[in-house]
């Protein structure tokens, strides 16, 4: 590989002159890199506008009655920031960016497999957050349903409803077709060499993603298009007072809006996966273990649904046997946590940035996923569904889950992405904050769901004041935590100083071609003769060296 | 507020909470600190090289085998406590509640109607929900209990109080603007004070001794109840 040869004179993606120039040179690219790099502007925009809902709704929260606002508003804040968070954040978020960005690369490829595809399906994400957007000042007003728009409510109310679903339906879409994308880039643009099992794992996270969004996310898309029907037209599916069943609407959303869940999860345990080996400078353990597990949760991830109704109303049939298929879609999540704590052992660790990131998801995620088998059995679930109990659970999951390691694969990648460094020190004091703030916000939340706080009320009941008050204030440390991280990146940006192409030793692909990249990628594509993460066989003879410079 | 025997089943519930709460921190517990004392013990400055461990089978084989014996108990022990909470029992006395935006109603035997829900102690009490307009939840947190009430369709509760006293109950599906104040309150009463009660008729103009009465009514002019208790 002589890759590094050309480190010294080569133009990077940014500084390539393409048909091109100015916004053009962005807004009409099919450069997977420069597509990874406009969904990050776009998705981390919309991260913070959903993060500033969920701010303002906790501060209503920290006194009884009316704190800023009033019950019409709170209901739509706390509809909008699950769609943006869920819709326009979580699911497009690690493989939007970093899948775009180094999927190609750490296969060997120079770009997807349809890049034009890849251009359109950036453009539909913008217009469903447009839609979205657009939605909450028409004259109706915002949207008030909560994310899951069941019916009949959501059939019921003078608020905008259908144009969000418009914007839910166009966003699947793109959804879909990136899907479509990484299976086939993933099936036929891998270098020559690299057999299945020599894929990095992030790889085979996005591979199972791929096939949840293909599969179930036009299962959402119809249901939503039939409620907006409902509606319009009043067809009579899914209100009762017009023969429909609200129960089957219920099953039709959580067939997609499960599985959604792992759309959410899976590639940021693929992320995790990529980071242990890298700051442990050793091989992976158990790399068939957990390539398998991320297949199996997608696949029984699709018979799980069920225990998102367990006090619906639906049969007791049906409640015990999705009560016994959720148990058993913990065992995968379990397998790849005990994989990655014991490629901990025997390591040489490097107590870096994305490292502590990982440690927080592994804690974080934990207590998602154990509080996870309290929700699965059925006595306790029927006490503690639609409370704060599920609440903090799923924030735990798919924020102390999949946000953090957005933002941990963020400070991966960064010197890559960048060509920059970033001041480490600052960014250890911003995830030692956001920890602290996401444990007082969230983790109260359990108790107040134990004590029997109801999920999506405006205000409370006494007995229910201090916690509250706890989790606002929990809520301002995250935030203030969230800011100083952007913030130093955003510094780096600027004044960073340059990056090499190895700053961590890592072993996969992305890491033997410049930082930057060049438009293609490689010089010549590279021929795969061990596994991602070999690390008795030096990938570059320098690659020592570039560590030191970076320290 | 949260008693351990409001009614025969709370146990079974906080039993089960129990069991896979102390499993759970063990696990989480085992896991950090493992993970903490490998990032110290075999940190680079003292160990510069790692070892390349590809993986152990054993090791994978134990932990699929063990979580999976530890998730089937849970999902046993849940599964055979919430069989209790579906049983109903042929004596059980049914009471109708109706559900709309933004408040309860109870129907009793007797004919008599009331908007909070008096319960006899030591009784089996079968609740048949519905509800006129859009979906809603009934919930008593202190007796673990909730079953949503959808329109179209009747769902059942039951239980059997133990304890005299009052107790929260809240609306748990959202149910639109006024969904945090559509509360109620269930009051045990002995068997002979619950007989006294139900076989008096209701004033024509519900006026209600309890504070959580009228809630919604109230509260649609703008949380005033809220703002009473800041």
């Amino acid at each position: 590989m002589a890759n590094h040869v050309i480190a010294e004179n080569y133009v990077d993606f940014y500084k390539e002159k393409g048909k091109h120039t100015g916004l053009g040179a962005w807004l009409l690219t099919t450069d997977h890199k420069r597509i990874g790099i406009m969904y990050l502007v776009a998705i981390v925009t919309f991260f913070l506008v959903g993060a500033t809902l969920g701010f303002l709704m906790r501060l209503e929260m920290l006194s009884r009655g009316r704190t800023i606002m009033d019950p019409q508003t709170y209901n739509s804040l706390f509809t909008l920031h699950g769609l943006i968070m869920i819709f326009l954040f979580i699911i497009p978020g690690i493989p939007g960016v970093f899948g775009n960005f180094f999927l190609p690369i750490m296969l060997g490829a120079k770009d997807v497999a349809f890049p034009r595809l890849n251009l359109l399906s950036w453009y539909l994400y913008i217009s469903g957050g447009l839609f979205a957007v657009v939605s909450v000042f028409l004259k109706g007003g915002p949207i008030d349903t909560g994310w899951t728009f069941y019916v009949p409510y959501s059939i019921r109310t003078g608020t905008d409803v259908s144009w969000m679903i418009l914007a839910a339906f166009i966003l699947g879409l793109s959804s879909i077709i990136t899907g479509l994308n990484f299976i086939t880039t993933i099936h036929r643009l891998r270098a020559p060499g690299m057999g299945w099992f020599k894929m990095p794992l992030f790889a085979w996270a996005l591979y199972a993603t791929a096939w949840i969004q293909l599969i179930a996310t036009p299962v959402v898309g119809i249901t939503l298009a039939l409620v907006a029907v409902e509606r319009l037209i009043g067809i009579g599916l899914f209100d009762p007072s017009l023969g429909g069943d609200p129960i089957l609407y219920q099953h039709l959303f959580w067939i997609y809006a499960h599985p959604a869940v792992y759309i959410m999860i899976l590639p940021a345990m693929g992320v995790v996966s990529e980071i242990i080996p890298t700051f442990a400078h050793r091989t992976i353990f158990g790399y068939k273990a957990i390539a398998i597990s991320s297949l199996a949760i997608a696949f029984v991830g699709y018979f799980v649904w069920g225990h998102h109704m367990f006090s619906s109303g639906m049969s007791d049939t049906a409640r015990w046997i999705f009560s016994l298929t959720t148990f058993l879609v913990a065992l995968p999540s379990g397998v790849k946590v005990f994989n990655w704590v014991a490629t901990l052992y025997k390591g040489s660790i490097e107590l870096g940035t994305p490292l502590l990131f990982c440690m927080a998801f592994i804690f974080l995620f934990s207590i998602g996923g154990l509080t996870g088998l309290v929700l699965g059995a059925l006595a306790t679930d029927i006490h503690l569904t639609d409370t704060y109990f599920v609440v903090a659970h799923f924030h735990f999951v798919v924020f102390g889950g999949g946000g953090f390691i957005f933002f941990g694969a963020l400070h991966y990648w960064f010197p890559k992405m960048f060509g920059k460094t970033y001041n480490e020190k600052v960014s250890k004091a911003a995830l030692g904050t956001m920890v602290i703030g996401f444990m007082l916000l969230y983790f109260t939340m359990f108790i107040l769901g134990y004590e029997g706080m109801p999920r999506r009320y405006y205000d409370y009941l006494p007995q229910f004041a201090t916690l509250h008050i706890v989790a606002t204030v929990g809520s301002w440390i995250l935030v203030g935590g969230i800011l100083v991280m952007i913030g130093n990146l955003l510094v780096a940006l600027k004044k960073g100083k340059k990056a090499s192409m190895n700053p961590w030793g890592g072993r996969t692909l992305e890491w033997t071609v410049p930082s930057p990249p060049p438009v293609e990628n490689f010089e010549e594509i590279p021929v795969i003769t061990h596994g991602p993460y070999d690390y008795e066989y030096n990938i570059n003879g320098d690659s020592d060296k570039m560590e030191e410079n970076y320290h | 507020m949260l008693l351990a025997d409001a009614t025969n089943y709370v146990k079974d519930v906080d039993n089960v909470m129990i069991y896979i709460v102390t499993i759970s921190v063990i696990m989480l517990l085992g896991v950090t600190f493992t993970m903490i004392y490998f990032v110290i013990k075999y940190n680079r400055k003292k160990n510069p090289k790692g070892a390349n461990i590809q993986g152990n089978l054993w090791l994978e084989i134990i932990w699929v085998a063990i979580p999976t014996i530890l998730v089937l108990t849970m999902f046993y022990y849940g599964f055979s406590s919430f069989t209790i909470l579906r049983r109903v029992p042929k004596d059980a006395m049914v009471i109708k509640v109706t559900g709309q935006m933004w408040k309860w109603s109870f129907a009793y035997p007797n004919g008599k109607k009331y908007d909070t829900l008096y319960v006899p102690q030591n009784k089996s009490i079968k609740l048949e929900m519905n509800s006129v307009d859009v979906n809603h939840s009934f919930y008593i947190p202190a007796f673990r209990i909730k079953e949503d009430v959808v329109p179209g369709r009747t769902d059942y509760l039951v239980f059997n109080a133990q304890q005299q006293g009052k107790y929260d109950v809240e609306c748990a599906e959202y149910c639109g603007m006024h969904h945090a104040y559509m509360l109620n309150k269930v009051i045990v009463l002995p068997q002979d004070e619950f007989q006294k009660w139900v076989n008096t008729p209701a004033p024509p103009a519900a006026k209600n001794e309890s504070p959580a009465a009228g809630n919604a009514s109230k509260t649609q002019t703008g949380g005033q109840q809220g703002q009473k208790g800041q």
